[in-house]
Order: C-alpha cells, then structure tokens, then sequence
C-alpha cells in the first residue's frame, strides 16, 4: 500500500465527514467549515492520486491544489462575511428552513 | 415543543439514508482508486518541456506557463471574492482589547521576519518549492499578527495605495499576456528566453496582491474611508 494510496483514502473520508456535516448541521458557520473539510478532502485525494502513478509525482495535480487551495480560502472569506450579515439582519446564523432547529451540538445543550 | 422539535430535526431514517450514500459514494472512489492500471499522468511530458519554461521548479512550471489559464483565473477568483466582501459593507467592529504580551513579543520578532521570508520563498520559487502564493500567504500572515494586535491606529497606512496594491497582480498577469502576443505567438505564450523574468515579474506582482487581498478579506468588510 503506497503513502499515495494511503493520502487518497484519507481525502475520501475527509470528503464523506465534511458532507455530512454539511447536509446535517444547521448553523452556518458548521455549514462553512464542513465545505472547508471536504475541501481539505478534495486536495488531499488529488495531490494522494497524483503520487501513485510509476512516472512519480505528477506536477500539475499538485498545482491545481495550490490554486484550489487559494479559491477555497477567497470562497471561505466570502461565506463568512455573507453569514455574519445574515446574522446580523436575522437574528441567527441559519437558512430560514432551520431557523426553528437548535443551533447546537445535540450533546452540547 | 418537543413535537416541533422532532419535526424540524432530522430523523433517525435520513441519517441511516445518508450514511449508506456516503458509505456507497467512498467505497465506489475507493475502488476506482484501487483499479488498475494507474494512468502514466503527465509528469513526463513536464519533465520533457521544462527548457523551455522559464522555471526549474515543476509546479511553478505548471502553474505560470503552462496552465497559466488556472492561475491568471485564481487572481481573478481572490480579487472578486474581495469585491464581494467590501460591497457587503463596511468592515465591523472589532472589540479593542489590550493585547497580551505575549503577542505583542511574537509580533516584534515575526514581522520583521516575515519580508524576508516571503522574499525568500518568492525567489526559490524558480527552482524549489516556493513561488507566489505561498510567499503571498506569509505576508497576509504577517499583516494579520499587526491587525489583531490592536496597534492600527499608531499606523494608519495610506488609503490611496490600497486598490491599486489589489489590482496589480491581476493587471500584470493580463498584461504581460497580452505583451507577448507580438510576432505570432499565443496568448501567454512566453518567448523561450524572456520566460524566467516573466515569470519573476508576475509572481512579484501577484505576490503583493495576493497579500494585501488576504488581508483585506480577514479584516471582513469595506475599510471605513473606502467608497
């Protein structure tokens, strides 16, 4: 089992983790870091994929992550201020269908 | 409420539901990692090019020549994520605190420190691992350390360097593709010698836009002052 291989299947879990944070937690910051998860998955599984292969590593999938890196953080920063002025205007940092849920951790009331 | 409760909680039903799909969705990647034969990829067609680059490094290579596209979009990407936070408003308030010693002590050492790091790994980027972004990352870092160490008002950069300080990166990238485009060549397509420099001159460029749009995005919002 190559540290490639090993890298990838680490991505792939980090990719399933963050989903489900994403489709399950209502508070929007939760909702941002689950797509930085995924994201972290996303970068880990390309950069793990592209070291597999017998020509050793492969440059562009390394630069497409740096450049996936960059977006990731501007998409970041964008979410966050979009969230703190949904805050602001709503009262509570979530979408109006899950307004009514409790914005904590089921184990942390 | 508590009938409330469970109707607007997600049910014991979706999360198995989900689970499964997750579960499915990883082992189907998993196995298509796992197939075989692993694609040869396209390092050697790099390594073959490299000469004419400009660049010794690989992925400095592959990110400024060529896929300079990805790059040249990516400075587009940060630039207008920054536009969509200042035209949200103005940044807020942060509450002043006294900042601890111990920042204060870090700040006095890293700052300084942090030019010539970002300097540094600018220049090695041609050759090692390095090059704009990272260096970019290192110089936000550091103007991020002095913005949370509540000493703005003692230094109040000038405004009007600001937006052209933004813009740079992206102008010099456009523009040096466009200068090239004399005697046939392609849009981006470098003239084998003048690569190298190229390539310095749009990673310096890139490196202090890169920084300051950092930065800015951190501090959340229009500085007051701005239009």
């Amino acid at each position: 089992m190559s540290s490639g291989l090993l890298f990838a299947c680490g991505g792939l879990g980090l990719l399933a983790i963050g989903l489900w944070a994403l489709v399950l937690r209502a508070h929007l910051i939760r909702k941002v870091l689950a797509v930085n998860v995924m994201g972290s998955g996303a970068f880990l599984l390309l950069v793990g994929a592209g070291s597999m292969g017998e020509t050793g590593v492969d440059p562009v999938p390394q630069a497409m992550v740096i450049t996936g890196i960059v977006v990731a953080i501007s998409a970041t920063a964008l979410a966050l201020a979009l969230v703190l002025r949904l805050a602001n205007a709503t009262g509570k940092p979530a979408l109006p269908e899950d307004r009514e849920r409790d914005l904590m951790d089921e184990g942390g009331r | 409420m508590k009938t409330r409760d469970a109707a607007t909680e997600p049910g014991l039903a979706f999360r198995i539901g989900l689970a499964l799909l997750l579960f499915a969705i990883t082992a189907g990647l998993a196995l298509a990692l796992l197939a075989e034969p692993v694609a040869p990829g396209v390092a050697g067609q790099v390594e073959a090019a490299l000469g004419d680059s400009g660049a010794k490094n690989h992925v400095t290579a592959v990110l400024l020549n060529f896929r300079g596209y990805d790059t040249l979009l990516e400075l587009a990407v940060l630039t207008s994520a920054l536009v969509g936070v200042w035209a949200l408003g103005v940044a807020p308030d942060i509450r002043e605190t006294t900042p601890s010693p111990v920042l204060l002590g870090m700040n006095s050492v890293l700052i300084p420190l942090a030019p010539l790091f970002c300097a540094y790994l600018l220049w090695a980027g041609a050759s090692r691992p390095g090059g704009a972004f990272q260096a970019g990352a290192v110089l936000a870092a550091a103007a991020v350390l002095y913005n949370i160490s509540c000493r703005r008002p003692e230094l109040r950069l000038p405004r009007a360097p600001l937006r052209p300080g933004i813009v740079i990166g992206l102008g010099v990238f456009i523009a040096t593709g466009f200068g090239v485009m004399g005697g046939g060549r392609a849009f981006m397509e470098y003239p084998a010698g003048l690569a190298g420099g190229l390539i310095l001159l749009i990673e310096t460029a890139a490196t202090l836009s890169i920084a300051l749009i950092l930065a800015s995005l951190f501090v959340g919002g229009r500085p007051e002052g701005e239009p």
